[in-house]
Parts: C-alpha cells; sequence; structure tokens
C-alpha cells in the first residue's frame, strides 16, 4: 500500500507533547488558568491574520491623525468625537446629538453585518478582526521575539529565577505596556484635535480624563491581551453563546475531518506492520500546540474554537511534509463535512453562501445602510423651534391689539454663517417685534438674522395683531425661516391667542 | 445533616435540591467572582473609616477625612457665589442703562430678576406679571407711573403710596359720587364720555354733557382726552387698558368710590443689586418704554 510507504518516509514531522487545556474531561470548574503557550505557524491563513492584523491596527492608530479640511469654522480632523460641543465629524459628515439616530443605524448595520459574516463565514470576526484577537497575536508576536517560540518559553516558564529570565521578563512586559499605552494613547485622539492633544500630553497640560483613559485603556489591554488571553473570549465575551444562534448547516467552520483522519496513529514502523487501516492524522499534535485557545480541535466543534484557523495552516503543513492531500482540517459546512465523509466529492463554491437566510440579513443590511445614505443626503441643516409663551398667553396693548410672544430658535447647522429672513405667514395684518441684537427688521413682518456657523440663535418675537383684525380666539399662522443664500427654508406652525371676546 | 451527595457525571455535589429529577448542583462561585465580593467588603470597611457612616446616639461616626454633606454643600454655594460676584459687582456699581448694554451682564440680570419676582412679586402681579384687577399687568405698554428703566426703578424703590416712605408714589382721586362732589346723573354722563374717550359704545347725548363734566373735574389729572398723566400717576382713558374694568358699571364705581393700590416700598427690604435686576427683568417683559 503507497499511502503506508509513504508514511515511513517521513520529513522531520515533529510530534508535539501537548495536552489541549480546555478540552472537557480536563476543564474543572474551578480551577485557575493553565498557560496556553501557542506554537508559531506559517499558512494561508497566518499570512492573511498578518494583513488583518496591520490593516485594523494601521486603521485603528492611524484614523485620528488624517485631515479634512471643513473651512475656517470647524475642526480639520477626518474623525473627530467632539463631545465638548457636542458634534460628530466623520470625513464629510457632520452628525448633531439630535441626528444619533445614524449611530443606532451604524449600531444595527454592525450587528446585522455580524449576523451576515457569521451565518456564511462562521466566528470570522472573532479569529481575525476582534481587537481582543488583534492584541493578544500582537502580544504573542512580543512574547515569542522576546522569549523564543513555544518550547523555549516553555522552558523559560518553568525554570528558576535567573538574570536571563528576569531581562526577558522585564523587556516582555516593558513592551507590552508600551503597546498597552500606545492603544489607549490612540484612542483619545478620536476626541480631540489630535496633534494638538498629542502635544498637551506629554508636556502634562492634557485635560485629566485624557490621562484617566489612557490609564484605563493601558490596564485593560495589559490584563486582557496579557494575561487573561483566551479566558476573555471563553468567560468573559458573551458572544460564542450567541453566536450559536446564528450558525448553521451551511456556515464555514474549522472542521477536523475525523472520516479522514482517523484512526489516528503515530509515524511507526509499527502501525506500517500492523497494516491495519490508518488514517491520515499521524496525532503529530502540531494543531493542538498552534492553537491560542488551547483547544483540540480535533474533540469536534467547541465553544472556544475562535476559528482563527492556524490549526489547519499547522495540519497542511504537516500533510504536505508526510506527502498526504491538505484540508484535513479544513474550513468546511457541516453539510459539506456530512457528504464528504459519505464519500462524496464536494466543490465549495460561493453558491454555498447564497442562502434564504444569509440574503435575509444581506438585504437588511443594505436596506439599513440605503435609508441612513438617503437620509444623509436629504436631512435639513436649518432648523426652527418655537415656543409660545404661556404666562401670560396673550398681552392687550393699550391701542387694544393682541400680542403673543415667542421664543424662536433657529439652528444653522452648517459649518458656515449663514443669513436668515424671518417672515409670518398666515395671520391677517400681524407685524414682528425682534428683540435680539443683530436682528435687523426689514419690514414689519419680516426680519433678518445672522446666525454663526453651527450654532443656535435664539429670538424673542412678539407678534402684533391690530385690534380689527383679531378673528378669534386661537388662529393658526407659520413662522417661515429662510437662507437668503440658498433658499433653503424651514417652515413651523404656531398658534397666536387672543381673549375671549 | 444528610450526606452530601455527587453527582456522577460532572463530579460536583449536589445542594440535595431536586425538582422534577434535575437536581442542583453545588458549583463553586467563580474565583474572579469571589475576590471582586472580597474587594468590595473591603472596600466598604475602607469607606466606613474615611466617610461619615456609622449611626450612634448623638449623630454619625465622623469618618477620619472629616467629610461632610453640609460642608461640600457650602463649597458648592461658596464657589457659585465667588463666581456671580463679578456679575453682582457689576450690576452695583453700573447704572441701569449701562447694563443693558452689557448682553452677558443684561442676561445675568434679568435671569436673577426673574427668580427674585417670582418670590416677591408673583404674589400681586401674577406668575407671569400678568396682573390681575387692580394689579397691573407689566407685560404691556401701559405705565401708570412711567415704563422707562428709571421709572420702573423708582416705582420698586420707592413703591405706590406706601406711606412708611417718604418718596413714595402718591397720588388719589377723589370720591366724586360718594362725596357728593357730583350726582348721579353727572356720574353717568361722565362715564359715557370715557367710554366714548376710549372708543367703545356710548350714548351720544349722555356722553356730551359729560364732556363738560369730564372738563371741570377729570382732566386737571387725566388729560383732556384722557391721555393720562404719568407724573400724577393718573391712568390713561383713551386706551383698551384697564385697571379696574372698562365696561361702564366699573367706570361708574370707581368714579363714585375710587379704590387705589397700594404697592411696598422695597429698598430696605431687598438688597440693591436684586431691584436693579428685577427692575431689568421687568423691563425685559416686552412693554418697557
Amino acid at each position: 500500500m503507497t499511502e503506508i510507504i509513504n508514511r515511513l518516509e517521513p520529513g522531520a514531522v515533529d510530534t508535539v507533547d501537548v495536552e489541549a487545556v480546555n478540552s472537557k474531561e480536563r476543564r474543572k470548574l474551578y480551577q485557575a488558568r493553565v498557560k496556553v503557550f501557542p506554537k508559531r505557524t506559517h499558512g494561508t491563513f497566518r499570512s492573511l491574520k498578518w494583513w488583518i492584523m496591520a490593516i485594523t491596527l494601521g486603521i485603528y492608530y492611524l484614523t485620528p491623525w488624517l485631515r479634512w479640511d471643513r473651512g475656517p469654522y470647524a475642526p480639520d480632523q477626518a474623525v473627530l468625537v467632539d463631545l465638548a460641543n457636542r458634534r460628530f465629524y466623520f470625513f464629510f459628515v457632520e452628525i448633531w446629538p439630535q441626528e444619533f439616530y445614524y449611530i443606532a443605524g451604524l449600531l444595527i448595520m454592525a450587528g446585522v453585518g455580524l449576523f451576515l459574516i457569521t451565518s456564511t463565514v462562521g466566528r470570522a470576526w472573532c479569529g481575525y478582526t476582534c481587537p481582543q484577537t488583534v492584541w493578544v497575536d500582537l502580544f504573542l508576536v512580543v512574547e515569542r521575539w522576546v522569549e523564543g517560540d513555544r518550547n523555549q518559553r516553555i522552558k523559560l516558564d518553568k525554570a528558576s529565577w535567573s538574570f536571563d529570565k528576569a531581562r526577558k521578563f522585564v523587556t516582555k512586559h516593558a513592551i507590552w505596556l508600551l503597546i498597552a499605552m500606545a492603544t489607549g494613547g490612540a484612542w483619545i485622539f478620536y476626541f480631540a484635535d489630535a496633534p494638538t492633544l498629542a502635544l498637551n500630553f506629554v508636556e502634562g497640560e492634557a485635560p485629566f480624563v485624557a490621562y484617566s483613559t489612557v490609564a484605563v485603556l493601558t490596564a485593560t489591554t495589559y490584563v486582557l491581551a496579557g494575561f487573561m488571553r483566551e479566558q476573555v473570549c471563553t468567560y468573559m465575551c458573551p458572544w460564542p453563546r450567541i453566536q450559536a444562534a446564528m450558525l448553521d448547516e451551511d456556515s464555514l467552520t474549522v472542521t477536523y475531518n475525523d472520516w479522514r483522519g482517523e484512526p489516528r496513529g503515530k509515524l511507526s514502523k509499527k502501525a506500517n506492520a500492523d497494516e491495519r487501516a490508518v488514517g491520515d492524522c499521524i496525532d503529530c499534535n502540531q494543531c493542538v500546540a498552534v492553537c491560542p485557545m488551547g483547544i483540540d480541535i480535533r474533540e469536534g466543534q467547541q465553544l472556544e474554537c475562535i476559528t482563527c484557523a492556524l490549526c489547519i495552516d499547522a495540519c497542511n503543513g504537516v500533510m504536505d511534509k508526510i506527502g498526504r492531500a491538505r484540508g484535513l482540517i479544513s474550513y468546511s459546512t457541516f453539510s459539506e463535512y456530512s457528504r464528504r465523509a459519505a464519500g462524496e466529492t464536494v466543490k465549495t463554491t460561493w453558491r454555498s453562501f447564497v442562502r434564504p437566510r444569509t440574503m435575509v440579513y444581506l438585504a437588511l443590511w443594505s436596506l439599513a445602510g440605503i435609508a441612513m445614505l438617503i437620509h444623509l443626503g436629504m436631512r435639513d441643516r436649518l432648523d426652527v423651534n418655537v415656543l409660545h409663551d404661556r404666562n401670560p398667553l396673550h398681552v392687550t396693548l393699550s391701542d387694544g391689539s393682541i400680542r403673543n410672544g415667542y421664543t424662536v430658535k433657529i439652528l444653522n447647522m452648517q459649518a458656515r454663517p449663514r443669513v436668515f429672513t424671518v417672515s409670518l405667514d398666515g395671520l391677517d395684518g400681524a407685524f414682528m417685534q425682534v428683540e435680539a441684537a443683530g436682528a435687523e427688521t426689514l419690514t414689519q413682518e419680516v426680519a433678518r438674522i445672522e446666525v454663526e456657523p453651527d450654532k443656535l440663535r435664539q429670538l424673542r418675537i412678539y407678534v402684533h395683531q391690530p385690534k380689527d383684525a383679531v378673528t378669534g380666539e386661537r388662529e393658526d399662522f407659520r413662522f417661515i425661516v429662510r437662507d437668503t443664500d440658498s433658499d433653503e427654508q424651514s417652515t413651523y406652525s404656531a398658534i397666536f391667542y387672543a381673549p375671549e371676546r | 445533616m444528610a450526606k452530601p451527595e455527587t453527582d456522577e457525571i460532572t463530579g460536583t455535589e449536589t445542594t440535595g435540591h431536586e425538582w422534577d429529577g434535575i437536581k442542583e448542583l453545588n458549583t463553586p462561585l467563580p474565583r474572579w467572582w469571589l475576590w471582586t465580593f472580597y474587594a468590595t467588603i473591603i472596600w466598604a470597611i475602607g469607606y466606613t473609616v474615611l466617610y461619615p457612616a456609622w449611626p450612634l446616639v448623638d449623630g454619625a461616626t465622623r469618618g477620619v477625612l472629616g467629610w461632610s454633606s453640609r460642608a461640600d454643600l457650602t463649597t458648592t454655594l461658596a464657589g457659585v457665589e465667588q463666581e456671580q460676584s463679578q456679575y453682582l459687582t457689576k450690576i452695583n456699581e453700573l447704572s441701569l442703562g449701562e447694563i443693558a448694554q452689557d448682553p452677558e451682564l443684561y442676561q445675568f440680570a434679568v435671569a436673577g430678576g426673574r427668580s427674585a419676582f417670582a418670590v416677591n412679586c408673583v404674589q400681586c402681579h401674577g406668575s407671569g406679571a400678568q396682573g390681575f384687577e387692580g394689579y397691573p399687568n407689566l407685560n404691556d405698554d401701559s405705565w401708570l407711573w412711567g415704563g422707562t428703566l428709571d421709572d420702573i426703578y423708582t416705582t420698586v424703590r420707592h413703591g405706590i403710596r406706601y406711606e412708611a416712605d417718604e418718596d413714595t408714589r402718591l397720588s388719589q382721586m377723589p370720591a366724586f359720587g360718594r362725596d357728593g362732589m357730583l350726582d348721579r346723573t353727572q356720574v353717568n354722563d361722565v362715564a359715557e364720555y370715557v367710554l366714548s374717550l376710549s372708543g367703545q359704545d356710548h350714548d351720544a347725548a349722555a356722553a356730551q354733557a359729560g364732556a363738560a363734566v369730564y372738563t371741570d373735574n377729570c382732566a386737571v389729572c387725566h388729560g383732556d382726552k384722557g391721555q393720562g398723566s404719568q407724573e400724577l400717576g393718573a391712568p390713561r382713558l383713551n386706551d383698551a387698558i384697564w385697571l379696574y374694568g372698562g365696561d361702564k358699571a366699573s367706570i361708574v364705581a370707581q368714579v363714585n368710590a375710587p379704590r387705589h393700590g397700594v404697592m411696598p416700598a422695597w429698598s430696605g427690604r431687598l438688597d440693591p443689586v436684586t431691584i436693579k435686576q428685577l427692575v431689568l427683568f421687568v423691563h425685559s417683559l416686552g412693554g418697557g418704554e
């Protein structure tokens, strides 16, 4: 049998002496964390993870430094959450607090997007883009760089304290702390002008909240990515428990193809000599050694698996060395797994992603996105609110005319000063008396007022109606506020009250 | 005590509780939870030592930090007063007209006046300063003693017909009917004339007769055309605003036996800064001259 002969001539495949830390059998309910020492891997998914790490970290660290010219009246930072002035700037979009529904919309899109991704490619979020995963990966790089790969790290961990161990310990934790500080440090730049804040920060003149935020985020990054690692995913994160509902038999998961691998056996002449049917798994435990979650994928689907696919890379490397086909551990849907196990040849194509469930998620996701874009394109940048004086509702003046007082609030939501006219519509013979510094009365029915960029201007407007024009106890009319440049206008329906006759 | 039972599958002790064949496992609490719990206990002990906490017979323990909510409030109030003092000093120093020219100061003064009004003035003038019968509406443009800042200032400081104040505004209308200065017909006629002055329905013949009565008895204070006099506090009669009602019965009653309102002098009761703030607030109501 050629298969068995091949197994007699293996490349140097290390068999790792490792036991899955998080296996069902081993895990006690009340037990201190058992350290996981993930081994380095090479391969497609490892490269993919490097790329995604570079991109996500790049986005996180660089975004606050992008500039965006908004003219003289608004900040020039592309992405800025300006809490002090209650504005949120996102490239060409400026969001006011009352437009917070955009954030709600984004959260809905993020939620549905997560459903969509999970139902198609499984826990891709967890394995590749989750900040916990990314920073743990980064911390692991540092750990490996300072202390060496798996075996050296285990040895160092067991060794008694020496100068060398102390040096490595200090180096590793110093770099971790630096990364953690950079993580917290980048966060605050989203909330203030980044270059200014950076300068103030090192000069010790930044606000206390900046320092406390950096301190908290440094601490959480250091503890969560340095020490808790896979425990965050297993015990603290709710998402693995929820996502079971997102997965079905057509979702991609990391699968050990036991129909091909079992019965597993060590590479040995004896196994060959027995001539018993031996599976492709040579029980080298590489898949366990590389797993950052400390599980053995060969035990089947587990809650801890974040589908980072590093075990696929490790196993493929072994299969190459022993001359077997790749894919003993592979990304596979449950239905594909079943069909392959039954001996069918299955080719994974994009069609497996097109299912009613994914299409519904995609439709909902797109719908939310399109609705937000349309709304964004059509939203008002001028907002008018009118408060009628209620005490007293109306005042009789000496000539018998009736006066009602209003507080008119004009909101200029553009980052440039604008001149508006305020006029009355639908009240016979009425005229206005505008009380505000800088307001100009054009005619008795029209006033002109300049409103600063991104500001609210409040006017006291007294509306007079001559004695003879008063027709009833209440009359509906409108305040019309119009931009003198663009003809953008906003209408507010108001009521004029007169005393009983 | 019953012998503890061990669950076969998990190897964990059960609590002995069983519902429909389901046994409750006595799973230990996670260690992080326990540590958090211990931390809260330590925190609580530290807190009760540092801050006032334990009730004793004659009060509570003081806490080693010496913190108290009362001292905290005093500090906060002192801070607020400190912050406000710059405005208050300016209000004290500047004239009413100067204050009105400074938008920030004006806003502060009007806001302060609004609360002072709510405490001292609403009892008579109403919560919206809209007045009642006999109590003037401060929103309108009719002012018995003048509606400029200075006029209102004098009125607030010295009151109206408030005899305890030497500089109080004083005026009295004779009781023409009760004291027999005019007979019933004359009173009726002059009331019809006053109705005509304010453009209301009236008996033209009686009004004509009343014109002469008016010229002889009323014009000296109320003006020949009923335009009133702010020096004397004599109301305008040719407008739409009536302190005691503008219908004929009310006018007749007022001519027969006039009523006169009294407003107390507020200087002495309120500090000068508050009075200035009140004046600016009243003036801001929309009717100020």
